[in-house]
C-alpha cells in the first residue's frame, strides 16, 4: 500500500494501516485442501477471467502474477509489504496474486480459501477498505458462485473464517503502552471479548518495533458492519490511551522523552552497520518523535516505508539484487542515513 | 536414537545451545531438554484438537467436548471426519451439510453463534427470498385446507407448483 503524501491522513498517530480481508470460495469445486491439480488450475483460470475479462482492469492497474514465476526474493518481498500471508509462499504450484498497482488491492488465489480479497488502507480508514472490498467482491460475484449457505454464510476451508469470512484488522504502532507495560493487560482484555492481537505479520510472529495487529476472531453471527465497528471501537479505545500515555510520559519528564527520542534517531544517523531487529526499535522511536512534533522536516509515511525497508527482501530489491547477511546491515544503515538526512532536529 | 543426557529415555527434542559463539548442538529427551533449558515442552497441539475439544478437558464443567461420531465421509471431496478431526480443515462446501452434527457445536463455540447474518450474494438473496416465499405460501396453503377455503387452497397450490418447478439451489453450497 502506497500512501499519498499530500494529505494527512486519519490516526495516522498510532494507525499504520486498515485492513479488510474476505475468504471466498468457489462453488462446485472442493477446497484447496481436496482440490486436484487440474482443479487448482481451472481456479485460477475462472478468477483471472473474473477479474479481467469484459473490464478495464488492466488500466486500472490491476496485474495477474503466478507465484511460480517469482523469484524466492520477490515472493518474500510481496510477504513484507503485506500484500501476501507468509503462508502463501510456502508452495508455489497453481497460486497467484491479483495486486493493484497502488498496492490497496491484493487477491490471494488458492492460498487456503480459492480466493482471499484484501484492501489496505493507510491510517484509520476500516470503513474506505471494507467499501472497497465490498465493491471488488459484489463484483466478482456475478462472474463467480461463490460457495454460501443461507444459515452458515460463506463456507470456508477453516471454520474460523466462516460466515462473513472477514477479517478487519488495523496495524497499530503502540510505543508509550509498550515501553510502559500496559500494552500487556489490554492485550489479556483484547482476547477476552474476542479480539486478537498479533504481530506485525500474522500468527505467530512477535512483534517488532512496538507494532500490533488488531483483529475481529468471530465471523459468524455478526455483520460487516458489526464486526467493523467492533473493531474501530476498540482501536480508537487503545489509541487513546496510547496518546495520553505519550503526552503524560512527556510531561513527567521532558528531557528523558527527547534524549531517548534523539539518542535513537543520532544511532540512525550514524551507525554504520545495523540489524532489522535494531532498525525497528529506533524507527519506532523516531516515528513518536515525529508525531509528537519533537523532530520536524520528515513526514510520518516516510518513516512507515522505513519500516518496511529494513526487511531483508526490500532491502536488497532496493539495493539491485542478492546481498550477504553482513552486507545487508552495511545497507541497511546506508539507507536510513540516506532517508533521515533531510531530518531537522 | 537414545538421549544424550541421561542415556535411558528416547530422544525427542533437537537441542541448540550457542554459548560465546559457539554452537552445540545435542538431542535429549523431553524430561532432560526441560532440566536444561529452563522451559516446558507442551505437547503438540493442533488446530483440530482446539476445535474438538481436548479430551482431557471433557469432564471439566461447562466443557462440552464433540462427541466423535461413527465414521463419516463427506460425499463430495472424500474427507473422513477423522482427517477433520486432525487438521481441523475441510475439504469442500458440502463438508458443512456431510458434518452438520460435529460442526454446531464448533461453529458456536468459536463464534457464539451459528446463523449469518452479513452480506449475502445477490443470486443467493434472491433465491433465498424465493424460498422464503414457498415456506410461507405452504403455510397460507395449509391453512386454507384447514379452513375449506379449498378456491383460495388451489390458487396458492398452483403458485407453489411455478415456484417449485424453478428449482433453484441458494448459493450452490458445493
Amino acid at each position: 500500500m502506497k500512501e499519498d503524501a499530500a494529505q494527512p491522513l486519519p490516526g495516522i498517530d498510532t494507525a499504520i494501516s486498515s485492513r479488510i480481508r474476505l475468504a471466498r470460495n468457489i462453488a462446485g469445486y472442493p477446497f484447496t485442501t481436496k482440490m486436484t491439480d487440474d482443479q487448482g488450475a481451472q481456479i485460477l483460470e475462472k478468477v483471472k477471467d473474473a477479474v479481467f475479462s469484459g473490464t478495464d482492469a488492466q488500466k486500472r492497474g490491476m496485474e495477474y502474477i503466478e507465484l511460480h514465476s517469482l523469484k524466492p526474493l520477490d515472493r518474500q518481498f510481496l510477504v513484507e509489504r503485506h500484500l501476501v500471508s507468509p503462508e502463501f509462499v510456502e508452495r508455489d504450484e497453481n497460486r497467484a496474486v491479483i495486486l493493484r498497482k497502488d498496492e490497496k488491492i491484493s487477491i490471494m488465489i488458492n492460498e487456503e480459501d480459492h480466493l482471499r480479497i484484501q484492501c489496505i488502507f493507510p491510517g484509520m480508514q476500516m470503513k474506505e477498505a471494507w467499501e472497497l472490498c465490498n465493491k471488488l467482491d459484489t463484483r466478482l460475484e456475478e462472474k463467480l458462485d461463490f460457495a454460501f449457505e443461507k444459515n452458515t454464510g460463506y463456507l470456508t476451508c477453516c471454520p474460523t473464517n466462516t460466515g462473513t469470512g472477514m477479517r478487519a484488522s488495523v496495524m497499530l504502532h503502540l510505543p508509550a503502552l509498550a515501553m510502559t507495560g500496559y500494552i500487556k493487560g489490554i492485550l489479556e482484555n483484547c482476547g477476552k471479548i474476542g479480539v486478537a492481537v498479533r504481530g506485525a505479520y500474522g500468527e505467530n510472529s512477535e512483534s517488532t518495533g512496538n507494532l500490533f495487529q488488531i483483529s475481529n476472531q468471530v465471523t459468524l453471527g455478526q455483520n460487516e458492519d458489526e464486526i467493523i465497528c467492533g473493531i474501530s471501537n476498540i482501536t480508537s479505545q487503545i489509541s487513546e490511551q496510547e496518546r495520553i500515555l505519550r503526552l503524560e510520559l512527556y510531561k513527567q519528564s521532558p528531557l528523558r522523552f527527547e534524549d531517548r527520542i534523539f539518542r535513537s534517531l543520532g544511532l540512525l544517523k550514524n551507525a554504520r552497520i545495523i540489524s532489522a531487529e535494531e532498525s525497528l526499535k529506533l524507527l519506532s522511536d523516531v516515528r513518536l518523535g515525529v508525531i509528537m512534533d519533537l523532530i520536524k522536516g520528515i513526514e510520518v509515511g516516510k518513516i512507515n516505508e522505513m519500516m518496511l525497508m529494513v526487511h531483508p527482501a526490500y532491502l536488497q530489491k532496493l539495493s539491485g539484487g542478492e546481498l550477504k547477511p553482513d552486507e545487508r546491515e552495511q545497507r541497511r544503515a546506508e539507507l536510513m542515513r540516506t532517508h533521515l538526512q533531510d531530518s531537522i532536529q | 536414537m537414545l538421549c544424550q543426557q541421561c542415556q535411558k529415555r528416547e530422544a525427542s527434542v533437537h537441542f541448540t545451545q550457542i554459548i560465546n559463539g559457539n554452537k552445540a548442538v545435542m538431542y535429549l529427551c523431553s524430561q532432560c531438554a526441560e532440566k536444561k533449558g529452563h522451559f516446558v515442552i507442551s505437547p503438540q497441539l493442533n488446530l483440530g484438537d482446539f476445535l474438538w475439544g481436548f479430551p482431557g478437558l471433557a469432564q471439566s464443567e461447562g466443557f462440552t467436548t464433540v462427541k466423535k461420531p461413527d465414521e463419516v465421509c463427506c460425499d463430495f471431496c472424500g474427507l473422513s471426519i477423522d482427517e477433520f478431526r486432525k487438521t481441523g480443515k475441510l475439504g469442500c462446501g458440502n463438508c458443512y451439510k456431510a458434518f452438520d452434527e460435529s460442526l454446531n457445536p464448533i461453529l458456536r463455540r468459536l463464534h457464539g453463534g451459528v446463523q449469518h447474518t452479513g452480506k449475502v450474494p445477490k443470486k443467493a438473496a434472491e433465491c433465498i427470498r424465493e424460498m422464503n416465499e414457498l415456506e410461507g405460501l405452504r403455510k397460507q396453503l395449509s391453512e386454507a385446507i384447514n379452513n375449506e377455503e379449498y378456491e383460495q387452497a388451489a390458487e396458492l397450490r398452483d403458485r407453489i407448483r411455478v415456484l417449485e418447478s424453478s428449482d433453484k439451489q441458494c448459493g450452490g453450497a458445493i
